[in-house]
């Protein structure tokens, strides 16, 4: 029988997607949709004296205009988040502060765009501006406050304090920091910057409801997490979770920013009101300004070791700017240590301590990655910094320090590792590269520097212990299985690797499994793709569904049979009698089925891991720079990757070269700035510079796979991993390339010739 | 104001604003592969054909298209699913959002350059951003794509 797990497979839906096939949630919305809009802040930081929307409510084609006097009372988190949740519920859906540049101010629906935009310009808001706290190093114990509330409440104890600008703060140490580090021969002691950056799929925020014939809420969102919307919108329209129901059409990409519900609770408070269907397509410009980015953070690494380059110990401080609202604020810091200091399992000690403050900027989210990659960027650069310092070859010292297979790692929550391949995926990086050629740099004819820059990295596999992956399969009356899951495919092709293994566990031809994921009325439950959890959780819940069904279907069949399931054997077309070969095929099977005798065949699994195994990657990076104007060009790039068993070759490849390119962007180019005033400049694609083909240079991309014995056929997981490594690697072939250690991201052309420019006046 | 236009090779006639865009009216046409990604003529998305050249239609007015020709990729369905099959072998499509704009972009390309480099292939393309992607699986598709229709055309023209 062919074998799908591990094959290249084509993505079921793929050639849908690249005839343009109508498949996206405004594709399908119904005609006669309300269109919604948002009347939204100009100032960071307000309060609403006084709003007029009298005129904008009597212009024709305007179905209602909603102020915060409108909008339930209670607070709540638009993160999508398990039990029990971290971020606080600290928003309204319209609130009289405002906390931000772009912060809803009213909700307009009407018949048509031209009404609502009239009608926009209609609605009169008095505010009184107030000074915003924009400088995240200054927000804690600030005299101006951004959640001044009595209401702001934490579910969970992470450390919040909203009279002190606290979102989250906590610490995690294991060993004697302070006494390794004063032993040490070397102690890197630095501060590292990274800014906000933007998903930036190309599918915007958008949502559509309307009533179903029982008068409940039906939303179509273009979500990660269809089953924390539902529980979002019970918390923020106070209506009960069992009068929702959320469907999850294809996706537009998402990269995180969907785990959060950004733009589901303006069209559903509009259905409520006025009984109709309603639509919100985010603009650009919205989704820049009021989307859910990666956090800004400031990491304070110290790094010490001996002189033969051991590593003995890892202290890591990390800031992180929150924003307006908390969402993912206390969870995403987290990842800043627990997935960078274990990387080093040679450390005999280490204190990893955080604190996340509020301030008057956009809200914070998850973007893959999830502060691993802000992390992994601080500590990997300082053991660059230290390699330089030491005089020795930064892969050497990995190689001499990294975590290996079998080591307990008292950083990533006291977890075994049960599959590892770092170091040899590390070496073959080097080979790849042409390391030995390469490293550290040289001058070409034309004056450019060729120079190369190294890094490492690590992720999870699922939150363990917290997320839930589920599946159900069934098999049908025409002998053909219906897998249904609630893990949402948003372009990452779960749908067509869970179907893949699926296919494996039947012994059966992929053609016979039919996918359908997601609605919460139907789907089993899945927290939704995130936490680089689907492969290796809703996957272990596949393996463990067909294990399930397998039986009942051999029972079944040997029963038809008139023999027990022990003389009787299961292959992918159906159950044989062991002794006379009599069978009967899975179309018999599953037709009976249908009868009072037997009834019908499926199998529900949820699972959840108390582990989180981590993948691993080594990356590699040439740049081109050129000294006169400080522009960097991407030349190679040389990627080697343990994510456990390869699921499917093609899109394991391809996940891979997306995370490099968008962390190449993070690196040199997304910039996200604001004026004085609190208002960001950089909202829109314009201006806010991800990468384009010709700035991604050459991507090649190897496995060196382990078998995490825990994962379904061996697998981990792949999609945030990726985007760790360009950062701390870029930052380390700018050094090597003109010697200017760089602190801060991005690093722009300016910086470096001016860089330049001032070591030669030196 | 009505205008009269060919769409995807049918007589069309509509009835539209001064202010609206391209994209705006081929989306009221039915013709839903065409998506916008930025309002800011930077991302290649809503990329259509206007007498057969490839224009961004969020930037061009619908009264521009008055007896003209346009085409979306409704329009090349046929043409879609072959080099669209490269694409979906390369897993390249990920999300897909991207994929109508920037298959309208490659066969227009195709049209216009004869046996294109690397680079060519680049340039012609760097309008056209994917996020999912990183650009990789999407250049091998397209040579992938070119050299099967080359040998196609060498076994066409073999007497």
């Amino acid at each position: 029988m062919k074998k799908y797990v591990s094959a290249p497979v084509r993505k079921r839906d793929a050639m849908a997607l690249v005839t343009g096939q109508p498949v996206y949630t405004a594709d399908i919305a119904p005609a006669g949709c309300l269109v919604v809009k948002l009347l939204r802040s100009p100032h960071a930081s307000a309060l609403i004296k006084n709003i007029r929307t009298d005129a904008a409510k009597r212009l024709p084609g305007i179905a209602c205009v909603l102020t915060w006097q409108d909008v339930p009372a209670a607070r709540f988190t638009q993160a999508g988040q398990t039990y029990p949740e971290a971020s606080p519920y600290d928003r309204l859906i319209l609130d009289q502060r405002i906390r931000c540049e772009g912060d809803p101010v009213a909700i307009v629906a009407g018949e048509s765009e031209q009404a609502v935009d009239a009608a926009l310009r209609l609605i009169k808001v008095e505010y009184e501006v107030l000074t915003p706290l924009l400088d995240f190093t200054q927000a804690l114990d600030n005299p101006i406050l951004v959640h001044p509330e009595e209401d702001f409440k934490a579910l969970c104890d992470v450390g919040a304090d909203n009279k002190r600008n606290l979102c989250a703060s906590g610490v995690n140490q294991e060993g004697d920091v302070e006494a390794e580090l004063a032993g040490c021969d070397i102690v890197i002691d630095q501060v590292y910057n990274t800014l906000a950056n933007n998903q930036t799929m190309m599918e915007t925020f958008r949502t559509f409801t309307r009533l179903d014939a029982f008068g409940r809420l039906e939303v179509t969102s273009s979500t990660q997490v269809p089953f924390h919307v539902r529980r979002i919108l019970s918390n923020a329209l106070e209506i009960p979770k069992s009068r929702i129901r959320v469907i999850k059409p294809r996706i537009g990409g998402g990269f995180g920013a969907k785990q959060s519900a950004v733009s589901e609770v303006f069209p559903a408070i509009v259905t409520l009101k006025t009984g109709r269907p309603a639509m919100i397509v985010y603009t650009r410009a919205e989704s820049m300004t009021n989307g859910s980015p990666r956090h800004q953070m400031q990491m304070h690494v110290r790094l010490g070791a001996d002189r033969q380059g051991n590593i003995r110990a890892i202290d890591l401080h990390t800031l992180s700017n929150a924003g307006a609202y908390g969402e993912h604020g206390p969870t995403t810091v987290g990842l800043t240590g627990h997935k960078s200091i274990p990387l080093y399992g040679a450390a005999r000690a280490f204190r990893f301590a955080w604190d996340v403050v509020y301030t008057n900027t956009m809200s914070g989210g998850a973007y893959r990655g999830y502060g691993a990659t802000q992390g992994i960027y601080a500590v990997e650069t300082a053991v660059n910094e230290l390699a330089a310092r030491l005089g020795m070859d930064p892969i050497q010292l990995r190689l001499q320090n990294l975590v290996r297979q079998g080591q307990t790692m008292p950083a990533y929550y006291g977890e075994l590792l049960q599959s590892c391949t770092l170091d040899q995926c590390l070496e073959r990086a080097a080979e790849m590269i042409g390391w030995k050629e390469k490293y550290p740099a040289r001058r070409l004819e034309n004056g450019h520097i060729r120079s190369v820059g190294v890094a490492m990295a690590m992720q999870g596999s699922a939150i363990s212990g917290v997320d839930v992956g589920g599946a159900r399969i069934r098999l049908n009356d025409g002998g053909e299985y219906l897998l249904s899951i609630g893990a949402t495919d948003m372009g990452t092709g779960c749908d067509t690797i869970l179907a893949q293994m699926a296919a494996d566990c039947l012994d059966c031809e992929l053609e016979r499994i039919a996918v359908h994921g997601v609605d919460t009325d139907t789907s089993p439950y899945d927290c939704g793709s995130y936490a680089s959890s689907t492969t290796y959780l809703t996957g272990m819940a596949v393996v463990k569904a067909c294990e399930e069904l397998r039986e009942k279907i051999l029972a079944q069949g040997a029963d038809m049979l008139g023999i027990d399931p022990d003389a009787a054997r299961l292959d992918g077309e159906g159950v044989t009698s062991l002794a006379d070969g009599r069978r009967v095929s899975l179309a018999e099977i599953g037709y009976a089925s249908l009868s009072g005798r037997y009834g019908s065949l499926q199998a529900e699994v949820s699972h959840t891991s108390p582990v989180s195994p981590p993948p691993f990657m080594a990356g590699i990076a040439e740049i081109d720079l050129d000294p006169e104007t400080g522009e960097v060009k991407m030349t190679d790039y040389a990627a080697v990757v343990d994510c456990g068993t390869v699921v499917n070759a093609n899109l394991a490849r391809v996940q891979t070269e997306g995370g490099i390119v968008q962390g190449i962007g993070m690196t040199l180019t997304e910039n996200i700035q604001y004026t004085d005033k609190g208002r960001m400049m950089n909202n829109s694609l314009m201006q806010y510079k991800i990468p384009t083909r010709l700035d991604a240079g050459k991507i090649r991309v190897e496995f060196i796979s382990s078998y995490e014995p825990t994962g379904p056929f061996g697998a981990k997981s792949i999609g945030e991993l990726v985007i760790n490594t360009p950062a701390p690697a870029i930052t380390h072939a700018v050094y090597n390339a003109t010697g200017l250690q760089f602190r801060s991201l991005p690093i722009t052309p300016e910086q470096i010739a001016l860089g330049l420019a001032h070591k030669e006046k030196a | 104001m009505e205008i009269q236009l060919t769409l995807n090779g049918r007589p069309c006639a509509a009835e539209i604003r001064p202010d609206e865009r391209l994209y705006d009216l081929v989306r009221a046409q039915g013709c839903a592969s065409v998506k916008c990604g930025c309002e800011t003529s930077n991302c290649g998305l809503c990329t259509v054909w206007l007498d057969g050249q490839p224009v961004l239609s969020c930037s061009v007015l619908a009264a521009r298209a008055n007896g003209r020709s346009v085409t979306t990729l409704e329009g090349l369905q046929a043409e879609a699913a072959e080099f669209g099959a490269f694409l979906a072998d390369e897993g390249a499509e990920q999300c897909g959002f991207c994929s109508p704009g920037f298959v309208m972009t490659v066969l227009a390309m195709v049209r216009q350059l004869e046996n294109p480099t690397e680079e060519e292939i680049q340039q012609y393309l760097a309008g056209n951003l994917c996020r999912c992607s990183g650009y990789q699986g999407q250049l091998r598709a397209i040579k992938k794509y070119l050299a099967a229709k080359a040998a196609q055309k060498k076994e066409e023209a073999r007497p």
